[in-house]
This record gives structure tokens, sequence and C-alpha cells, in this order.
């Protein structure tokens, strides 16, 4: 058992479903739930029966998150033995982490996995089989619990978060090396220049919490962005592939004057995708902020889903979009692949290396190597067996769709599982965080650097801060799933020449 | 095969405790047994080698100055002796945070090794025999006794192993490789063959010393002098201090250059370490200068310092030039350092190899875990440092006292002292050099300080029995004395009268705007305690000879409040888990769902609670939940 703390998880899967519950259980669980329920009564949870349910309202700093139906079971008569609340909320990632932060922020600690289940055994709640079980669920996370808590941190954040401890460390080790042999290292003054480091390590992580404080974390996905001249038939594809009428469909072009975000699982790959604006020339000022915006995702984009509608030949705006994609992920899409045809694979084919040669890409010789190490879609000549030239190829897939008869949406699932499997797609390598329980430790840590400028700043002796520096290098091995070990003493001999 | 005497008798006299060596941890280790009412008796290859600093003469340092002062708190010995034989004293990092002042003193060699003696053999109880021993003798898993080289057995209960760097030690300098012990002493080469015998696992480690000259043949001119503190502070809290204020010798500080390290890289292919003739494993923390030169290559130039090694000798140490060179490269390197350009050696430097132990072997009392009645202390536990090694040699003897008494052993543990993060790391995490204490290594050395170490161990010196009743009342007197004093502070107020502007205008402290407790004014870094004076009418008047310590309490405890306060919130995390037993009889392979390779190390290591468990590395937080679990079931 940890502590007595009260701990709170999201006890739903975290999907797009039409519920979602968050569970607190511990000994101040009704008062953290009084702290941010309201109803029209004036109701205290703290004073209601146990066993029951209560109509409100999730409120943060005066602002509404959520309507909600709170259910109250008091301790022992709990599955954990102890005070338990749940929160039944509309579902959406969004709304269901943001009331699993409020609760975080009043109080509750973030639920270890198997925590529930854990305390319901040590409460006494589980026979002995059960217990067992408890066993099996804790072995499971041990064997991947450094797996996943590595693998959930993508790759730039735990090397954002390793470059720091790794400063941090230094600064520690040189400090206490000092301490340790005084007579032939000195650190007087060592505050002054470790003020400046620890400033660069705050805003540095400040960062990662702003990413997470951003909201960004409802966006967990790969970034997808809809991209077509108006009326090419983007919203319907939408349509389509969440299965429910959600951007507004009509006949006249330009509809969608803003970017719509859905979150959409298509065979268990996670997407964000985002209609746009079609992109078009326009006086309308409305309708340009939403071409501009329009733009805006596609430079940020994970992958551009290209719709073009078919039945019309390519036009100036359709070379922008051209344009826009070079170096990007793409997967272009005849859309009215019913109609007359007037734009085939190869006409797009053209296209596409038309612009790449305008905008300065050599189409005659090898790829462009940078192109190929980001993995971009580039543009290359195939030779023939004479070692002649014959015919210029880009890597994109080209698709006939028909939105109306769903006729090729088949193909295009098939097309990203295979871009995401083979790597070809992968998240937005921009750095956020998204887990509840790293931005805590985040938070700590962030507090803790704090306390040492506040040490510099009150002139306290260096050795002052190297007791709050390690405090902030263990939280951020807490994030990436290293202790602190013998890692100081091992800094102290290979970085420093110690006397005697 | 452990040795096998042509001759068998059996000694006559009765033994309960047997201490096998007579270096810093033997010493302790006799002296805490035979004060604690048992016949003791000390074996040594060389009674003239009784408490021998045979590397560095010094006492003390950075966080082994702790150890001293912890040791001294217990009822130890070492403390009293340097006071009584040091030359030279400093009090390390005095600019910094009272957690890492540590005392350190230069010792007359010759006179701390007589005055030692002097005292064991002063002490009851206490018998010293010069004798090799060759087997520790068992039935049942139990010791029954030891044998000497002569054949003759020594029946006793307990045995503390206190070999230091005897055991089959080999001194070796470029081609030179001598089969003997430190200062061409005799090396003890049959007990490890006994001890391997026994089951127990042993490393071989390394360790260096640098040459000693003649004070004649340098050029002081050329050096810078360094002094001793003003004030000395003792090491004991049983010393008067105003007997410790004398007259101190100096230390010099000289540089080695470019051309001196032109000579070692150049030489290089001719040390021992770098041609592979050595095998141990040496110290990190205490380099030889080939070392440094080769490691850290952007360096122009490495401190030396010289530092006489008694005041009835002109032999002097060269501390930052450890080596293991041939000599003739020695005398030239040496001699390319300002002031040493005509020195003569006296003795060279050397490494030496000697067998230890993996401590992992031991409990946290010092016992080993599957011989019972055997204990073991120093550096044949793998550590390394005269002050590390009093400091468990004072627990082993202890610990196998409490073991005849039939009582539980005292284990500190890292929230208590730097004793209990040294031994908790010796038996605990796995080594492959010798270990030496460092501050770093304390995780709530805030709490762990030097000036308050009779606070934090006294008593439990005098539960077991080693620290007197005076001392103790005195103790107690002091620790109510800071405590009445520090609420007094906080609630005393002080008002914004013109002297008490005037006094923050001499300290360029902020002028106050309203009333202000002297506690909230002490916590201002410009200003202190004994500033303060001025100010503060109601001031009492303490005894003379409690005066100085209540007063730095008082102040420490509350300038530092908020840092100590959340070490102490940390300290009660970590003790839940400390207190938290594993059953001796535990079988992991019965814990469903721990990991293998956690199985492995705690089967290895066999912690004796979940805080010790979760410092084995290869245990992750959650096999510790996985036991947590199993032991609440």
């Amino acid at each position: 058992m940890k502590d007595g703390a009260t701990i709170a998880a999201i006890s739903t899967a975290v999907s797009s479903a039409g519920i979602g519950i968050v569970r607190m259980s511990g000994p101040d669980s009704f008062g953290i739930a009084d702290r941010i329920y309201r109803s029209g009564k004036e109701k205290k949870l703290c004073e209601q029966k146990s066993h029951t349910i209560h109509y409100g309202y999730i409120v943060d700093q005066g602002e509404t998150v959520d309507e909600v139906l709170v259910m109250l079971m008091r301790g022992p008569r709990s599955y954990t033995g102890e005070d338990t609340v749940e929160i039944n909320c509309h579902g959406g990632v969004y709304v269901v982490k943001r009331i699993l932060e409020i609760l975080i922020e009043n109080g509750a600690r973030p639920a270890e996995p198997g925590e529930f289940t854990k305390r319901a055994f040590l409460n006494g709640r589980l026979d002995l089989s059960q217990a067992e079980a408890v066993g099996d669920l804790i072995a499971a996370q041990n064997q991947y619990a450094l797996q996943s808590s590595v693998s959930q941190l993508k790759g730039s954040i735990k090397n954002e978060i390793n470059d720091i401890r790794n400063k941090i460390i230094y600064h520690t080790a040189f400090i206490e090396t000092a301490l340790d042999d005084p007579e032939h290292i000195s650190v007087d003054g060592y505050g002054e220049e470790l003020r400046d480091a620890v400033e660069d390590m705050s805003g540095r992580i400040r960062r990662l919490l702003e990413s997470f404080d951003n909201g960004r974390l409802m966006k967990e996905g790969i970034r997808t962005v809809i991209l077509g001249r108006p009326n090419a038939g983007k919203s319907s594809l939408l349509n389509i592939l969440l299965g429910e009428e959600r951007a507004i469909v009509t006949d006249i072009a330009g509809t969608t004057r803003d970017v719509l975000e859905e979150h959409l699982n298509l065979s268990g790959i996670s997407l964000n995708i985002m209609d746009t604006a079609g992109i078009r020339e326009t006086k309308d000022i409305v309708e340009k902020i939403g071409v501009d915006r329009a733009k805006e995702q596609a430079q940020q984009a994970d992958l551009i889903l290209y719709v073009i509608d078919s039945s019309e030949e390519l036009d100036e705006n359709d070379r922008e979009i051209l344009r826009l994609i070079q170096g990007k992920k793409a997967i272009i899409l005849l859309n009215k692949s019913d109609l007359n045809m007037k734009v085939t694979k190869e006409i797009v084919n053209q296209a596409y290396l038309s612009v790449y040669e305008d905008i300065g890409g050599n189409t005659s010789g090898e790829p462009d190597p940078e192109l190929i190490k980001n993995e971009g879609n580039y543009a290359f000549s195939e030779t023939d067996d004479n070692g002649e030239k014959e015919k210029n190829v880009f890597k994109l897939p080209i698709i006939e769709v028909s939105a109306k008869n769903l006729h090729g949406i088949d193909e295009l699932e098939d097309n990203l599982k295979k871009m995401f499997f083979a790597g070809n797609i992968s998240f937005n390598d921009e750095i956020y965080i998204t887990n509840v329980r790293h931005k805590n430790e985040l938070a700590e840590a962030s507090e803790a650097l704090k306390r040492v400028k506040e040490s510099i700043d009150a002139g306290m002796p260096e050795d002052f801060y190297s007791i709050d520096l390690l405090d902030a290098y263990e939280k951020l091995g807490n994030i990436t799933g290293e202790t602190i070990g013998e890692d100081l003493v091992n800094e102290i001999f290979s970085k420093f020449c110690m006397g005697k | 095969m452990r040795f096998s005497a042509n001759s068998v008798w059996v000694s006559k006299d009765d033994y309960d405790v047997a201490v096998i060596g007579a270096g810093h941890a033997g010493c302790e280790a006799a002296l805490a047994a035979a004060r604690l009412g048992f016949r003791t008796v000390m074996f040594t290859v060389s009674v003239d080698s009784v408490a021998l600093m045979p590397c560095n003469p010094n006492i003390g340092g950075s966080s082994k100055g702790h150890l001293v002062r912890e040791l001294d708190a217990l009822g130890g010995e070492m403390g009293k002796v340097i006071d009584r034989t040091f030359i030279q004293s400093k009090m390390l990092n005095k600019s910094k945070g009272p957690a890492v002042h540590s005392l350190r003193a230069q010792a007359d060699k010759a006179r701390y090794s007589r005055t030692m003696r002097q005292v064991l053999e002063d002490q009851e109880n206490l018998d010293i025999k010069q004798s090799e021993v060759v087997n520790i003798l068992t039935e049942e898993k139990k010791v029954t006794g030891v044998q000497i080289l002569s054949g003759g057995v020594f029946p006793c209960r307990a045995v503390i192993l206190c070999t230091g760097t005897y055991l089959r030690a080999r001194c070796i300098y470029g081609e030179v490789s001598n089969n003997m012990g430190p200062n061409g002493l005799q090396a003890a080469n049959h007990l490890t063959d006994c001890l391997k015998e026994l089951g127990i696992r042993m490393y071989r480690f390394k360790t260096g010393t640098p040459a000693r000259i003649d004070k004649n043949s340098v050029d002081f001119s050329k050096m810078e002098e360094q002094f001793g503190d003003e004030r000395v502070i003792p090491f004991s809290f049983t010393t008067d201090p105003e007997d410790v204020q004398i007259d101190q010798a100096s230390c010099w500080l000289t540089y080695t250059n470019q051309t001196t390290h032109d000579i070692i890289r150049k030489n290089i292919d001719r040390s021992p370490l770098f041609s592979g003739m050595i095998e141990g494993t040496g110290p990190r923390y205490c380099p030889s200068i080939e070392d440094k030169v080769v490691k850290f290559a952007d360096k122009d130039r490495h401190q030396v310092f010289i530092e006489p090694e008694g005041l009835e000798t002109d032999e002097m140490y060269i501390g930052g030039m450890s080596s293991s060179l041939p000599e003739d490269v020695q005398y030239a390197m040496y001699r390319t350092v300002p002031g040493l350009e005509h020195v003569k050696i006296v003795r060279n430097a050397y490494a030496i190899e000697y067998d230890c132990i993996d401590a992992r072997q031991l409990r946290p009392s010092l016992e080993f875990r599957d011989i019972e009645g055997l204990f073991s202390g120093g550096q044949f536990n793998g550590s390394s440092g005269y002050e590390e090694a009093a400091a468990q040699g004072l627990i082993a003897g202890i610990n196998a006292a409490r073991k005849l008494q039939g009582k539980e052993a005292i284990v500190l543990d890292r929230s208590e002292a730097y004793i209990g993060v040294l031994i908790d790391d010796l038996v605990t995490k796995e080594s492959h050099e010798p270990y030496r204490m460092m501050t770093s290594r304390a995780e709530y050395r805030l709490l762990l300080r030097q000036d308050n170490a009779d606070q934090r161990l006294s008593k439990i010196g005098y539960e077991i029995g080693l620290i007197s009743e005076k001392r103790y009342q005195r103790l107690i007197k002091k620790e109510e004395l800071i405590q009445k004093e520090v609420e007094r502070l906080k609630h005393t107020n002080v008002g914004t009268t013109e002297k008490v502007r005037k006094l923050l205008e001499t300290y360029n402290s902020t002028p106050l705007t309203s009333g202000a407790s002297l506690a909230e004014l002490i916590r201002r870094p410009e200003l202190s305690y004994r500033i303060l004076g001025e100010i503060d009418e109601n001031r009492p008047e303490f005894p003379d000879d409690l005066r100085e310590e209540v007063m730095d309490q008082a102040e420490i405890s509350i300038k530092y409040e908020g840092y100590i306060n959340r070490q102490k919130k940390q300290v009660e995390q970590f003790k839940k888990l400390e207190s938290k037993k594993i059953p001796e009889d535990i079988d992991y392979d019965k814990v469903k769902s721990l990991r293998i390779e956690a199985v492995q190390k705690l089967k290895e290591y066999r912690p004796v609670s979940i805080g010790q468990a979760s410092r084995i590395s290869g245990v992750s937080p959650a096999d510790i939940s996985v036991l947590l679990v199993y032991l609440t079931m």
C-alpha cells in the first residue's frame, strides 16, 4: 500500500463511447467531489446517503465542464472498501480526461494500474483466489510497466526529458564533487551559473506542461487533414468514415468554412480527422479565413487526405494543394468515380511532378536523400534495363473512391493500415504530454527546480541546491521509468577528477 | 585447501570474542566487545602495527568526518584518539551549509598508533596477541573458535574478521611484485582458503598509495603553505575544546605540470595497471596520478599536497600522486613538480591487491548470514578508508556482543546515520571497487549533520552501554535547552525600534515595517543567532560547557527549518517501507508474479525489509508491489 491517498482514474475505455466513468476512491473522495460538483439545490454530496445517484454538473473555476450523474458509495460497502465516487459523464476523450484532471487538481492522485483492485484486496474485499488474480494483474503490469511507460512517451519527449535529466545530474555532480573534495574543486559562486541552467530547464519543463494544458491531449492520434477544392466531397468522405452526419453537406461549394475535427478509430488506428474549408481563391472574408486555417492545418498534419473531384478538370487550386502536400504523407482520393472521370491517376501523377519541378525538385536523377530520410513523398525517376530514363514516379497512393456508393473506401482503409504499420506515418513529432501521471511528475519536477531557484535567490549555500536538483531528477525519472540508483556517484567519477 | 597445522594445541585462555586484525576496524571492534563485558582477544600479524595508517596521514574529511563523530556518539574510540594526536585540523566546507561541514585532521601517525595501542592495552577484558589466524573453526555453521599458524586453537563464541588489506596481499610497482601487506608488513596468506571453504564469496580489490619523501629535500618556498583553522573543533563530544587549541603544523600545496604528464604518458606502458599485471579493481575516487592523466587528459595540472606524517619524523606524504609506475619513473615525475626538483624518496609509491568479500553475504548487523557468530568489518568488507573501517568495526563489535547477550542487533538505517548508509550500501549494492563514503550517498544529509551526531546517536550508545550516565545526562540537558531556546526565539517579537533598525542596516538587511520574531530574522541569510544578540534582551544564560552547542543547534534548526521539515517528511515515507520486514524463511519461488530477475536477486540478497529490497538493482517498483501484496496475504 502506498499511502492513504485518494486515487482517481478513468474506468471506462478512453474512446468516443456514449458515456464515460471516472472513479475515485479514498478518504477524501467525497470532499473532492463536493469541491467540483454543483447541483440546482446546493446539495452537499458528503451529506448524502450511501449508494445514491445525484444529477448535477462538474464545474471548474466557475465554468461548467459537463452534465453528470454522480454515484456515491461509502466504505466499507464499496468495491475498494473505501469511500468511492463514480462520475458518469458524457463520453469522449476530452471530457473524461478533463474531469480526471480536475479531480487531480483538487487533491486526488492518479491511480496506478490495478490500484483499485489492490486496495480492494488490502481492505479485505476480495477473497484469496481473487487476490491471486490481483497478483497476476500486477505482474502483467510488471511485464509491461517499463515498456509501456516508455512507449507511451514519444521518442521526442523521452529525449527531451532525458536531456534535461542529464543536465541536472551534471550540475548536481559538480556541486557534490566539490563538496566531497573541497580542497581540489571550488563551487563558490556556482549559483549564478546554475541559475541560468535552472531557468532554461524550467522553461523546457514548462513547455512540456503547456503542451498538456493546451488541450492537446484530446487530439491524441494521427493528425489527419482532409484537403481539396470546394465541393470535392471532403465532408461526405468524413461522414462516411465517421458513419454519422457530422459535417454539413450541401451541394453549395464552400459550405464548410471552418475546420471540423473528429476522432475516429479505423481498424485500430487512431485518427484525428480535420475537415477543412475547400481551398480556392476567394474574396469572401469568412471563407478566406477558413482557407488559411486549412493551409495551416495541412502544414502540421501527420497525414493529408487530398480529395479531388474527378469529374472536373484540375485547376490552379489543385496545383496549390499539390504544392501544399509536397514533402508530406498523403493519400490522393479521386472522388466521384461514379461519374464521368475527367481526372485519371496518370493526370494527377503528371500534375504532381510538374509542381514538384516548379518548386525546384529534381526528377531526373536519384531521389533527394533529405526527402527519403524524412520519408517524404519524394519523386524520382525509374530507369529501364538499358539505363534509359523511363518514367517519373512519385510515391503517393492514388485511390478512386465514390462517397456516394462507398466504392474505394476499403482500399483507403487498407492503404492507411499499410502506411501506418510500415511506419510511414507516425504521430506528429511535436513534443506533447498526454498522460496525467506524467503531467503530475513534470509539475513536481518544476516545483523542485523552482525551489532550487529560490535557494539561489535566498543566498543559500550550494549544498542545498543539490537536494532539490535530485528531487527534480527523480521526478523526471519516474516518467521515463528510471531510478536514481548510482547515477550521481557514477557521474561524479566520470566527469570530474577527484583528488587524493 | 585450508591450512593444516602439524600439531594442534588448545589455548587455556577463555575468550568470548576473537577479533582478527588490529587496524582501525579491529581496534573499535575489540574495544566495543571488551567494554560490553566480553573477554576478547585481538590477533595481529604485528603488534607494532596496531592502528596503523598505511596511506594518508588524515582522519576525517568530507563525510568521513561525519563517520568519526557518529562513531564517537556511539561510544567509539577514534575521535578521542585523533583529538589527542592531531597536528593540524580544519573544518571543511565551512562556507557551505551545516550538513556538509566536515572535520579533517592531520594525524601524527606514530603517535596515533601508539596512543590507540595504549588504550587497547589499558582496556579490561582485552588481550592483544601477535599471531596469524589461519582457520575459522565452525560446527554446524556456527563459530567455535579460531586457529593460529602454530596450530593453536582459541575457542570462542564470536569472531570478527577485520583483516583489512592483508589477505593474500601483493604490493606492485613497475615490474616489482611482492607478496606482502602494506608498509612491507607480512601478508596473511592462509585464511582466504578457509573462508572459501566456508562458502564465502571473495573479491580481489586494489588500492594504492603515493610515495613518502624526505622533508629536507623539499623546497617549500615554491609551494603555498596551508594552515589549519584558527579555532579548532574537536572530533569527540567528550573532548574539552580548549584542549585542542594547539600549535599546528602546516601542509603545502603545489601542482603537476605538462612535463609531469609527458613523463607519465611516455611510460604508461610500464604501469602494471595498463599492462594487465594488476587484476584487482581500483577505486575511482582515489585514482592514481597515471589514471588522472589518462582519464582527464584536458586538465593541464593537478594539485599536489605535501603533508607531514608526524612531528617526530621527516617523512612527508605526497597527496594526489599515488602511483604504481616503476620507481625510476616515480623519481622522474615527482622531480618535475615545483619544490620537489631534488626530492628524495624514502618509501616509493605502490599499488596493493588484497582479498575481500562480497559484503552482500552479510546481514545489516554485519554478521554472516550463513555462519552464526561470524562478523566482519572494515576493508575486508570491500570498503576503503580508516573511518569507514572504524565505523564498521564498532558496529560489528557491538553486534557480536549483543548476540552473546541475546539481544537484538543494532542496525542504524539510512535516515539515522552515515554509518547506516555505509553499511546498507555495502550489504545491499553490488560493488566492484572499494567503497568510500561520500556526502552525496546520504539521501537525508540535512538531518545527518556532524554537529548533531550526539543527538542522533548517543541515546542508542547509552542503551548499548558504551555511553556513560554522565554523558547521557548532559545530552538530555542539552536537548532541553535547545528546544526551549527555539521556542523562545519563535515567540519573541522585536519591534521597529531604532536599535533594531540600526542593526539591520549594519548587516545590509531589509528594514522591518512591522514587528517580526527573532526566528524570522535568524532565517535571513545575512543574519545569525549571534548577531541578533544585541537586540535579544532576554537571551538566557547557558551553562559554559553547553553554550556554543546550544546556540549552534538553535540557529540551525530555525535557519533551515523548511528544508529540514521536507527531509523529515521524506524520512517518514522511507521508514514505512523500512519497517515492513520480510520473514527470513520467505520462499520467493512461491511468490507468484515476481519477475524471474527479481526472484534471483531477492534470493541472492535476502533483504530484511521491503525498504532494503527496493534498493536492490533489478528489483522494480512493481516487484515491490507484488511483495507487499504477498506479505499481506
